[in-house]
């Protein structure tokens, strides 16, 4: 399939797509380094956290009471969307002050993070080909890090309304005697239970975006090597692939960023609730 | 997919946009959407209120025209009564006047038949003695009947 004799083979092109550009300069050997960290994704993230903030503040910035303009009225529906959800999970009103806007912050930030699935695989990787750096991924979302990165955030939210609603105490209790009951012999059980469901939770809330955009990522990557056949079968087949593929990513990356805002707005509900 | 120092960095930029999310963001927008609910609602009473005034001034308008109406009525019927008392009182006077013009007239008539009488006795008491006088100037002497003729005069 490739295209020319200096061109990488396909399954170099996917592997050079799928590396970071990271602190040591190569590609990360072990499964867990921690001295590590990848440099694309704190940039593309911290890049599209800040345009998401930005953004948002530029509308609350002016917002009146008056008509709202069109820009105004978009995020007072993206905040109404978001303070409706919030109401409906979450009962207390003074915890919605912190969860409410991290919600919508996680939702917009998500969904930039993910919308960079849509530009071609092969344009900023390239640009920073002429800048010499060889490694880049664009998709912040794409990287396990970054996913499991804000739901750890999520876990720790949880843990703060946990203790903060049952105090110590209570929430200790409440991870030795739910779901099972109270009764000494229990008490492991419950105890395990609690522990699965806590790693379960994250892990899951994590790994759900992060599989679902480095899927989407490959894919694009796999339609780009049909297009660098360079035939005519090649290139409709792109050229139909690619537009199908985009046009059903845009659900794709909107429903991630959703599911990601509206399972942090029911896991911090479910630290509310007490059993 | 490898884990590394990225995970944590990820979760402090996390926060921060969080925060400033809910310091900057947040605040401005749900108040100016709370105050424009706000709004809506006392510009929605004030239409309601409007209404209601509106229905309020309509049934006074109209309990006005109805009070007019029964006022222009009672003073048209008030006129007429008015107007035929006066034609009575017109009618009673011309009367009246008439009687008074018709005894008046009545009463000069009479006046006039009365000297017509006394002209008349007049005339016939002269005639009388005249032809009296012609008979009896050949058997008596007027002088000395005169007193005879003076009583005739006034018993007649």
């Amino acid at each position: 399939m490739a295209a020319g004799s200096a061109a990488p083979t396909s399954g170099e092109y996917i592997v050079h797509h799928l590396t970071h550009l990271n602190s040591t300069g190569h590609a990360q050997k072990s499964v867990i380094d921690w001295s590590v960290i990848n440099i694309d994704t704190m940039f593309y993230s911290i890049l599209l956290g800040l345009a998401t903030v930005f953004v948002l503040w530029l509308a609350a910035r002016k917002s009146t009471s008056g008509v709202p303009g069109r820009f105004q009225a978009a995020v007072e529906i993206l905040v109404e969307m978001v303070s409706e959800q919030a109401k409906g999970i979450i009962h207390s009103a003074e915890s919605r002050k912190f969860v409410a806007p991290l919600a919508l912050t996680v939702f917009v930030w998500i969904f930039f993070m993910n919308a960079m699935d849509l530009l071609p695989v092969d344009v900023l990787p390239k640009i920073g080909e002429m800048f010499g750096i060889h490694y880049q991924r664009v998709v912040a979302t794409a990287d396990l890090n970054a996913a499991l990165g804000m739901s750890l955030g999520v876990l720790l939210v949880c843990i703060y309304y946990n203790i903060k609603i049952k105090g110590i105490g209570g929430w200790v209790h409440e991870l030795f005697t739910a779901p099972f009951g109270s009764h000494p012999l229990l008490y492991p059980v419950n105890f395990i239970m609690q522990m699965i469901e806590f790693v379960a939770k994250t892990v899951s809330h994590g790994m759900r975006l992060f599989g679902n955009m480095y899927a989407g990522e490959l894919v694009f990557m796999l339609i780009a090597l049909l297009g660098g056949t360079a035939t005519v079968f090649g290139f409709v087949g792109h050229v139909i692939a690619g537009s199908i593929w985009a046009i059903f990513h845009i659900l794709i990356i909107t429903l991630q960023a959703f599911i990601f805002m509206m399972l942090t707005l029911v896991y911090v509900g479910q630290a509310h609730e007490a059993h | 997919m490898n884990l590394n120092a990225t995970l944590f960095a990820q979760l402090v930029v996390f926060f921060i946009l969080a925060w400033f999310t809910m310091q900057f963001v947040w605040p401005p927008i749900v108040k100016a959407l709370d105050e424009r609910a706000k709004k809506i609602a006392d510009g929605l009473a004030a239409a309601e209120r409007g209404k209601q005034d509106l229905e309020l001034a309509t049934k006074r308008s109209t309990e006005a025209l109805r009070e007019g109406k029964e006022k222009a009525a009672e003073l048209i019927a008030n006129a007429e009564k008015r107007g035929a008392q006066l034609i009575e009182e017109a009618k009673a006077n011309a009367k009246a006047e008439a009687d008074r013009i018709v005894a008046g007239a009545k009463a000069e008539i009479e006046q006039e038949a009365v000297r017509a009488k006394e002209q008349l006795r007049e005339q016939v008491a002269a005639l009388v003695v005249t032809g009296a006088e012609q008979i009896l100037r050949r058997e008596i002497n007027a002088q000395a009947h005169s007193d005879i003729l003076a009583t005739i005069k006034q018993d007649l």
